[in-house]
């Protein structure tokens, strides 16, 4: 199973550039998830006031310029991580947000083959 | 409190931890079984007690905690019981390790040294190869025995037996908690990959049963391939088995048709091959390359998935490369399987007939004597060179071999396809 993580807060309030020592810790933690075989891919995100919106509503295309107008947002960094089931992925997110001293994770899961298709209804 | 939220996140620990926590054990008490015992000991204090007090900051620490308590109670118990004196000072060398050595304190390093130990007895040769499996998926992917059972399709005590033999085993054979070294090495590496590439290869192509793929047993496999791969990060062939699993599941999603049926390559549609598992199939390949050194069986054979994944329409596979690949690996791990994969390349490259010689020299390999894909390749050559009464035996030869059903119905379909051309 593959669940996409990802830090979610509002962007208008600054978060205090890391500490040495968490840059260490985090470093630790991300090594020991990629020597578990778990992290399959991870990046950081701009600020949401650099992100833009695409949007096609009745055939016009229209392009805005964030910030966005919804208060939280993906904010700082995601994970994508293969784990045996949800439980895992949320233990992991655990560790993440202990890390970090505080924080909110989403965690979704990304459909694979073994998957049944969503339902959007 | 008892929920299932909190059994479903004590067995995710577990699935986390426990192979670390086995090996650490191991390396202390001298005896995989024992340690798994003690381990498994741990597990259902935990199960007791975090249903109460919820799950610790720490339960990784929590778990090695308890289980060295109950280490040091069985070895005063046992102390107390026999009274030899080798047992005793044994028993007294061990208590001290178990009292000094304080997990926070043991250095990564040291449990990934102890992790690879376990994974090396687990995949020992004295061990059969359905128990070196079931016992690596045991003791490193942290799964249950029902849970392999259920893999494997066969019933649980089977797995439970094949298990307590294999540790009785070990034990009785005194296979000491080590890495190899030297020329050994080598040999007990190739076991470990073999092992590793088996679990895949069981999800990946089902041998047996009503389904073509099982990806849980090829995700368990793909695990364990990256922990080994950052365990020895020096051995270029571990990195070509990641490579080649990484290619190989890249493809999972296209190779099943919407009613289970499998796919094949050159029928898959591309666009859903999965590019994340691909990439990451890629620099697999591309460290394994770096390391440098003749090419091992794995890395040639994840270059080979390799010129299929850079090919965006079958069209475009570099069939050349593909049969110079073949070519070494016949060379290197000469064997029938090998050959007929090369029969394939050489009919690609260089035309149906030219392959088709390659085949024919291996209808009468004993080895080959029961396995479906002889003749299903044969039955193909025999198609594009326009024999079709003799192709449409072949296919249903093969489909008649095959146990999977999925295979079989798609094996008729082209014997089928044959006589209505």
């Amino acid at each position: 199973m593959k669940f996409l993580m990802y830090t979610l807060g509002d962007d208008s309030t600054p978060i205090p550039p890391p500490s040495p020592e968490l840059l260490v810790e985090m470093g630790k933690f991300m090594k020991e998830v990629t020597d578990a075989g778990v992290l399959l891919a991870t990046g950081g995100m701009a600020p949401t006031s650099e992100g833009t919106t695409a949007r096609l509503s009745n055939g016009k295309f229209t392009v805005t310029d964030g910030p966005y107008a919804e208060s939280k947002e993906l904010i700082g960094g995601w994970a994508l991580v293969q784990v045996d089931s949800k439980a895992e992925a949320i233990h992991w997110a655990e560790r993440f947000l202990r890390i970090n001293g505080g924080g909110e994770s989403r965690i979704r899961q990304v459909f694979g083959p073994d998957d049944p298709m969503p339902n959007f209804t | 409190m008892t929920t299932p939220n909190t059994q479903r996140a004590i067995e995710a620990v577990w699935r986390i931890e426990s192979a670390r926590l086995i090996a650490s054990l191991a390396r202390i008490v001298r005896d995989v079984g024992l340690a798994e015992d003690l381990a498994q000991g741990a597990l259902v204090a935990a199960l007791e007690q975090w249903h109460e007090s919820g799950i610790p900051d720490n339960p990784g620490a929590w778990l090695m905690a308890t289980a060295k308590h109950h280490a040091i109670d069985l070895i005063r118990r046992n102390v107390r019981l026999e009274r030899k004196t080798e047992e005793l000072g044994r028993a007294l060398q061990i208590e001290q390790e178990l009292t000094v050595s304080d997990f926070d304190a043991i250095r990564d390093d040291d449990i990934d040294d102890d992790l690879l130990r376990l994974i090396f007895i687990a995949c020992h040769p004295v061990l059969s190869t359905e128990a070196r499996v079931a016992l690596t998926l045991r003791l490193i992917g942290g799964l249950t025995t029902e849970e392999i059972a259920r893999a494997f399709l066969v019933p649980e005590p089977t797995i439970a037996q094949r298990i307590v033999r294999a540790k009785r085993t070990l034990a009785e054979a005194r296979v000491p908690f080590e890495v190899p070294v030297g020329a050994e090495r080598a040999a007990r590496l190739s076991s470990v990959l073999e092992v590793i590439y088996l679990i895949f290869n069981e999800g990946y192509t089902a041998t047996a049963g009503d389904d073509w793929l099982r990806p849980a047993l090829c995700e368990d496999a793909l695990r364990l391939g990256r922990i080994l791969a950052e365990l020895v990060p020096n051995e270029s062939e571990a990195h070509g088995l990641v490579a080649l699993m990484e290619i190989q599941a890249s493809r999972s999603r296209a190779r099943v048709g919407p009613s289970g049926e499998p796919i094949l390559l050159f029928d898959q549609n591309r666009a859903r091959w999965d590019r994340l598992l691909m990439g990451r199939g890629l620099a697999a390949l591309e460290r394994a390359e770096k390391r440098g050194g003749a090419s091992g069986p794995y890395v040639l054979q994840a270059a080979i998935a390799a010129c299929h994944a850079r090919a965006h329409t079958p069209a475009e596979t570099d069939w050349g490369r593909i049969v110079a690949l073949y070519d070494a690996l016949a060379q290197l791990t000469p064997s029938p399987i090998v050959e007929l994969n090369r029969a394939v390349a050489v009919g690609m490259a260089f035309g149906p007939a030219a392959g088709l010689e390659i085949v024919d020299a291996l209808t009468s390999e004993p080895s080959l004597k029961g396995y479906h894909l002889l003749p299903s390749v044969r039955g193909d050559l025999l198609t594009k060179l326009g024999r079709l009464a003799e192709a449409r035996a072949e296919f249903e030869r093969a489909a008649s071999l095959t146990r999977n059903e999925r295979e079989r119905a798609l094996l008729l379909d082209r014997a089928a396809a044959e006589s209505t051309q």
